[in-house]
């Protein structure tokens, strides 16, 4: 009677997480969605606390469990800097994939509990599911710990690469497959272990050579892998509810991936053996540097006074707008304008920052109302009819080059059409070229107008401008 | 046809509709340790793909907007493993097992909380013009 009731809880969980993510198709039903999420992680929780064989003694350690990494991953959500958003992410996957080692290896030392077997005699399947769910989960772990301190600027971003680095993966990959199956025909503690560390040095190799800029594809995968984690893990220990959601997240951090890929025309392979643009910075395109026109570079006046009698201005935000923090001097910037009669809508690009939906979140939190912000898509064939793009920290997702020029490293990305626009204002900090080491010809036509210096501070004197 | 005849009739209909009720318990009684021996696996495989189904159909209709709340989550639910972790932290028979058990508890916990937090955090930003 006890199980029949718990498994109706984890059915009851496993449509509230459906529901919480359905909530996700809209802003306004979001925040509902958010809560059948918590409520089912509850009742899921409660459930198995109630389990038959839980004494006092386990349930003071499981709630002393609960307490502490409960008061610490709540200081630490609301300590978050939103613009740090992307590396607690990472940071987070990184603690789903340990778990999933730790749940792994508890089974392995008291598989009775579970049901899978006795102690040193294993079913054989069970073995299988166990060795998936500790070397998904240990990859995950290292490849997040990689992804984390790149996101958060505690080692380069820039793609560690050497020579025979995809053999030496591919070979750790083929031992690792021998691991398990010896592991599954001997059921040795000693072989789960290697599995485990093997693993963890796969992930770490892994995530090495893939950049920065490509870090959007690594977050959804390895959020992927979270989930495939999650549900290997189910499987061992025979619970609906883990591979429910399991597969929920797995699907979700897949389609994510898909996305994010596509947002760059590349194949998630190209990605994931990484080193793309791996020196960025150097002019790479053309040589005909001398036949170019000079590039125009305008003061913040200027670029205010145009924008005061323009009608239509849409806002192109990018990574280097996080950087430099300036969402909300650029929210105070529109609303000045849209005092001045001017109407101002904001275009993101998929791949814009360094996780899926990260400018949305950055100007949402300045307060830059929703209905503003449009998908690439969307935008497009609004550029023709604005007087003005404000370009601020994007580069790469601007250039026309990826619509002409076939041997450009770019060539087929979907960019956002700023170049229709009457006058493109980019707001950089020098010439340099974007991630992807090709040069942006738009700063060379006669409609733009470069404006050098950091983002909040060229946004800052345009606003003071804007006000004289 | 008289009442007494009628009778009769409902009563051994009655009685063969428990003999049928019969047969289908004893049935039911011997396939049942059948598919819950054999097909377990096949039952848990069928549950996974269906599930990757209806996430692949949700995920497809969240707006790119939530993109990060969606990873937010996603990651909160997954730690659904806390589940195996209290299973091993309060029923496991070895020391070894109960402090790997705890040790999920705790880092499960970190993302639970964590998680939801950081989305909620991140959902009450969205609003629209004029709200």
């Amino acid at each position: 009677m006890a199980t029949t009731l718990s498994t109706l809880a984890y059915l009851v969980a496993s449509v509230l997480f459906i529901l919480a993510l359905r909530g996700l198709s809209h802003p306004e039903t979001s925040r509902t969605g958010n809560m059948y999420g918590m409520i089912g992680m509850g009742i899921a929780i409660l459930a198995t606390l109630f389990k038959p064989g839980m004494g006092f003694g386990g349930i003071t350690l499981i709630v002393a469990g609960l307490a502490i990494g409960g008061t610490v991953g709540t200081i630490v959500a609301q300590r978050i800097q939103m613009t740090a958003l992307p590396q607690l992410v990472a940071a987070f996957h990184s603690l789903v994939g340990m778990a999933a080692v730790f749940v792994a290896a508890a089974a392995f030392y008291a598989p009775e509990s579970f049901g899978i077997g006795t102690r040193g005699h294993i079913h054989g399947q069970s073995l299988v599911e166990m060795s998936l769910g500790l070397a998904i989960g240990a990859i995950t772990f290292s490849g997040s710990v990689i992804a984390f301190a790149k996101l958060a600027g505690k080692m380069s971003g820039a793609p560690i690469t050497f020579n025979g680095q995809h053999w030496l993966n591919l070979g750790l990959g083929i031992l690792l497959l021998v691991l398990v199956i010896t592991f599954v025909a001997t059921g040795n503690g000693l072989l789960f272990w290697l599995i485990a560390i093997l693993s963890f040095a796969l992930g770490f190799l892994l995530i090495i050579p893939i950049g920065g800029a490509d870090m959007p594809v690594v977050v959804s995968m390895l959020n992927s892998y979270s989930g495939w984690a999650a549900a290997g893990i189910g499987f061992t220990i025979g619970n609906l509810l883990l591979i429910v959601t399991g597969a929920l997240v797995g699907a979700s951090g897949a389609i994510l991936s898909y996305i994010m890929c596509k947002g760059m025309n590349r194949s998630i392979i190209n990605v994931l053996l990484g080193g793309f643009g791996s020196e960025g910075g150097t002019a790479a395109a053309g040589g005909g540097d001398a036949d170019r026109p000079p590039v125009k570079a305008g003061s913040p006046e200027d670029a205010a006074y145009m924008m005061k009698n323009a009608q239509k201005i849409i806002i192109v935000p990018g990574y280097g707008m996080a950087v430099a923090q300036a969402q909300q001097v650029l929210r105070e910037m529109a609303d000045l304008l849209k005092k001045e009669g001017a109407e101002i809508k904001y275009a993101i690009h998929p791949v814009a920052g360094r996780m899926p939906g990260h400018m949305n979140v950055l100007l949402a939190e300045a307060n830059v109302p929703y209905d503003e912000v449009f998908e690439l898509e969307e935008i497009n064939p609004e550029f023709a009819d604005a007087d003005v793009a404000f370009v601020i920290g994007a580069n790469d997702v601007t250039n026309p080059a990826a619509k002409t020029d076939k041997s450009s490293a770019i060539y087929g990305m979907p960019i956002l059409d700023v170049e229709r626009a009457k006058t493109v204002f980019f707001v950089k900090r020098g010439m340099a070229s974007g991630y992807a080491g090709v040069e942006n010809e738009l700063f060379y036509r006669p409609n733009t107008m470069m404006l050098f210096g950091d983002a909040k501070k060229v946004t800052q004197e345009v606003v003071q401008a804007l006000q004289r | 046809m008289n009442a007494t005849e009628l009778a009769t009739q409902a009563q051994s209909m009655a009685q063969r509709a428990l003999e049928l009720a019969e047969q289908a318990r004893r049935a039911a009684e011997a396939a049942a340790p059948v598919a819950a021996a054999a097909e377990p696996f096949l039952y848990l495989l069928t549950i996974f793909l269906l599930a990757c189904f209806v996430g692949y159909h949700v995920v497809w209709n969240v707006t790119p907007a939530l993109h990060s709340p969606l990873m937010g989550v996603t990651n909160a639910i997954s730690s659904v493993i806390v589940v195996g972790a209290i299973l091993a932290a309060g029923t496991a028979d070895t020391v070894v097992a109960r402090i790997f058990g705890f040790l999920a508890v705790t880092l499960a916990a970190v993302n639970i909380f964590g998680g939801f937090m950081v989305t909620r955090r991140m959902l009450a930003m969205f609003k629209k013009k004029g709200g």
